[in-house]
C-alpha cells in the first residue's frame, strides 16, 4: 500500500508534506493536516486533495500574503489587553480637560469657590457613569486607585468589621493574585481561608461554594471573568447562596466590567471591584461598589480627610476619575459591538489554528470569554515561543520569567500537568485588535511552533511514539 | 525580561537555520552511531529538557569530538546555552569537554542571574554525554 506523504498519529492518519527549501524559512520544515481518517483506505482517498490544499502555500499568492507582513515585522502587534488597554482617545481627550489652569484641576473637597464645585460636578457625572455601566446606584460606587485596592479594601474591610461574627473566608485557588495574597494576608492574622478547587475547565459550580461555607463564614470572595482563561463564574446563582446563608459576596469583576453584561441591581453581589485600564481608561484608578441595602459596612484602609464617606480617604485624583466615568460610559454605550467583534476575532484565530497538532485549549472554548485565548502548544516552551513570536506581545501562562520558575498557578489549579502549563500562551484582544493582526498572528504562530519543535527533543520523541509522561526524568 | 542580543541572536540563528546550527541527531542504526554519546538533562515538568549528542573519533589515541548535536527544548536562553555549548565542544578532547565550566556560557551570553540554571543544564548535558560515550566504549 502506497503510504507516501501519509503518518498515523493518535490513531488518525495525517499528511505531511516537506516545504521547498527556499521557503522553510516562511512556513518551517512541514506542513501538516489531519485527514481526519483512522481507515487507510480512506485516507489515501482524501490524500490528494489535502496535498493540493497544503500546496497553495507554496503558491505566489500566498507568498504576497506573507511578504504583505512585512508592515507588521517591523512593529509589535498588541495581544495583551487582559494585562492592561490602550487608552481610548475619547478617554484621553476628557481627562485633559482635567488638569490645567484653565480646565478643572480644584480639589473636589474645597466648597468654598467654583474650582471645587467644577470638580465635584465632574466627579459625580463619572460616578454615575461608572454606575449605570454596572446597573447600581452612583452613592453606591467609591473610588480607589485600582482593583488592587478595591479587592484589599473589600475583603480586609469586610473580614476586620465582621470579625466578632467568625473569622473564614471562602476563596478559589485561580483568582488574581489582588484577592489571593489579601488572604495569605488575613491568614497571618488569624483568618481562616477557604479556596475552592475547580473543574478542569476553571468552572467552580454554586453548590461548592454552598458546601466550603461555615458557621463562621463572613465573606466569599470569586471573581467574575478569569484573567488567564477568561472563565466567567455564574455570580448570579453564587449570589442566592450566599445572601441565603447571610454571608458577604465579593466579585473581582476588574477583567470582566464592560466586556459582558453586569446587573447589580438584580443580583446579589455585595461588593463588586473594578479597574478602569482594562477597558480603554487610564492606570491608577477603579472603584468599589458597596451595596446599600443591605447595607454592608466595611473597616477603612485608609484614613485622613474623610472623603468617599470615610471609606477611603485621600484628594480625588479627577482627571483619573473623569477618565473611568467616560471608559466606562463608553463601555456601556459599545459593549455589545466590542464583543461582537471580539469573537469574531477569537473564532479567526482559532480557525486559523486548531489544526495545529498537540493543541490545547485551557479554559471553556464554548463558554468562556472570547476576548481571552489561552493555548498550550505541547512539546514548545511558552517563553522561547513568545521570544520566537517577538513581534506580537502576548503573555506566556508560563512564569518562567520571575524567579520562581513555576509554571501558571492557575493552569495548574485546572490540573494542568507542568509541561502543559509550561507550553501555554495567553492571546487576549480588544476594540483596536484587526483582522489583519489575527491572521499575521495566525502565520507567526505557525512557522514558529514548527520551528521550535524542530529543535525540541520531547517533539522528536513524540514523533517516534514515545511516552514521555512514562520516562524517569532526573530534575 | 530582557535577554541580552547575544542570547537573542544565538536563538534567532538557531531557529532560521537549524542544520547550520547543529539541530539534528544520530539515531540507533546510523553509521558511526556507537561513536555517539549521548546525554539528556533536565525535565518537561521544569520547562528545560536538554538532548546532547557527540561524535568522538579516536585520534593517536585521544578522544576527540568530531562533531555534535542538539535539541532543547526550554526558554530562549537555555536554547542559546546549548547552542553555544555546542560551538565549545567541536574539535576539544573528551578531557577538555570534561573541564568546561556553565560560567564559560554565562560569560558569552550574558546570561542574568535568574537563567544561570540554563548554563548548568548544558554542562550537566556534556557530563552526561561522555559519560554515556565512556560506558559505550567499555561495553565493547
Amino acid at each position: 500500500m502506497d503510504t507516501k506523504y501519509l503518518y498515523k498519529r493518535n490513531n488518525v492518519w495525517w499528511v505531511k508534506l516537506a516545504v521547498p527549501s527556499a521557503l522553510r524559512s516562511e512556513l518551517g520544515f512541514d506542513l501538516r493536516k489531519t485527514t481526519g481518517e483512522s481507515d487507510i483506505e480512506k485516507a489515501i482517498v482524501c490524500r490528494e486533495k489535502i496535498i493540493a490544499e497544503l500546496k497553495k502555500k507554496f503558491d505566489p499568492e500566498f507568498n504576497e500574503k506573507l511578504s504583505s507582513n512585512e508592515e507588521f515585522l517591523n512593529k509589535v502587534t498588541y495581544l495583551d489587553y487582559a494585562s492592561t488597554t490602550p487608552v481610548d482617545s475619547r478617554v484621553v481627550e476628557k481627562m485633559k480637560d482635567c488638569l490645567t489652569i484653565d480646565g478643572a484641576f480644584g480639589n473636589s473637597g474645597s466648597r468654598s469657590h467654583s474650582y471645587g464645585w467644577k470638580a465635584e460636578e465632574l466627579i459625580e457625572e463619572s460616578r454615575l457613569n461608572v454606575s449605570k455601566l454596572v446597573n447600581c446606584d452612583p452613592r453606591e460606587i467609591i473610588f480607589t486607585s485600582g482593583a488592587t485596592e478595591s479587592d484589599n479594601l473589600a475583603i480586609k474591610g469586610a473580614a476586620y468589621f465582621y470579625k466578632n461574627k467568625g473569622k473564614h473566608i471562602v476563596t478559589s485557588k485561580i483568582e488574581h493574585k489582588a484577592v489571593l495574597d489579601t488572604c495569605r494576608q488575613l491568614e497571618k492574622d488569624g483568618f481562616e481561608v477557604t479556596y475552592l478547587e475547580t473543574d478542569e475547565f476553571g468552572n467552580i459550580t454554586p453548590e461548592q461554594v454552598s458546601d466550603a461555607i461555615r458557621e463562621d463564614t463572613t465573606i466569599v470572595s470569586l471573581m467574575h471573568l478569569n484573567n488567564e482563561i477568561g472563565v466567567i463564574n455564574d455570580i448570579e446563582k453564587i449570589g442566592d447562596i450566599t445572601r441565603e446563608k447571610g454571608v458577604l459576596f465579593h466579585v473581582d469583576a476588574a477583567q470582566s466590567a464592560g466586556k459582558i453584561p453586569i446587573d447589580l441591581n438584580n443580583s446579589k453581589v455585595d461588593l463588586m471591584s473594578f479597574s478602569a485600564h482594562k477597558i480603554y481608561g487610564p492606570k491608577g484608578i477603579g472603584a468599589l461598589f458597596i451595596r446599600r441595602k443591605p447595607r454592608v459596612r466595611l473597616e477603612a484602609l485608609f484614613h485622613g480627610g474623610g472623603q468617599e464617606r470615610g471609606i477611603r480617604a485621600g484628594t480625588l485624583p479627577t482627571h483619573q476619575i473623569v477618565g473611568m466615568g467616560e471608559a466606562f460610559r463608553i463601555a456601556h454605550e459599545e459593549l455589545d459591538k466590542d464583543y461582537k467583534k471580539i469573537n469574531s476575532l477569537k473564532n479567526r484565530l482559532y480557525d486559523g489554528l486548531k489544526d495545529m497538532e498537540e493543541i490545547y485549549v485551557n479554559g471553556d472554548l464554548e463558554k468562556g470569554y472570547p476576548g481571552i485565548f489561552n493555548l498550550s502548544f505541547n512539546y514548545v516552551e511558552g517563553e522561547s515561543l513568545i521570544m520566537a513570536i517577538k513581534n506580537i506581545a502576548v503573555s506566556s501562562g508560563s512564569a518562567c520569567t520571575s524567579a520562581s520558575l513555576e509554571p501558571s498557578y492557575v493552569l495548574r489549579a485546572l490540573g494542568r500537568p507542568d509541561e502543559l502549563a509550561h507550553s501555554s500562551i495567553r492571546f487576549s484582544f480588544g476594540r483596536f485588535t484587526n483582522e489583519k493582526e489575527i491572521d499575521f498572528t495566525i502565520n507567526l504562530v505557525k512557522k514558529s511552533v514548527e520551528q521550535l519543535r524542530e529543535i525540541s527533543p520531547l517533539w522528536e520523541m513524540y514523533l517516534d511514539g514515545v511516552d514521555i509522561s512514562k520516562i524517569q526524568w532526573a530534575s | 525580561m530582557a535577554y541580552s542580543s547575544k542570547v537573542v541572536d544565538k536563538f534567532e540563528k538557531t531557529l532560521k537555520d537549524p542544520k547550520g546550527a547543529s539541530v539534528g541527531r544520530w539515531k540507533p542504526g546510523d553509521k558511526d552511531f556507537h561513536r555517539v554519546g549521548t546525554g539528556i538533562v533536565g525535565a518537561p515538568a521544569c520547562g528545560d529538557v536538554m538532548k546532547l549528542q557527540i561524535k568522538c573519533e579516536n585520534i593517536e589515541g585521544i578522544n576527540k569530538i568530531v562533531d555534535a548535536k542538539f535539541k532543547t527544548y526550554g526558554c530562549g536562553s537555555a536554547i542559546a546555552s546549548s547552542g553555544e555549548l555546542i560551538d565549545m565542544l567541536k574539535g576539544k578532547t573528551i578531557e577538555e569537554a570534561q573541564n568546561i565550566s556553565n560560567q564559560e556560557i554565562v560569560d558569552i551570553l550574558e546570561l542574568p542571574a535568574i537563567k544561570i540554571h540554563c548554563s548548568v543544564l548544558a554542562e550537566e548535558a556534556i557530563h552526561k554525554a561522555i559519560d554515556d560515550f565512556k560506558s559505550r566504549r567499555n561495553n565493547d
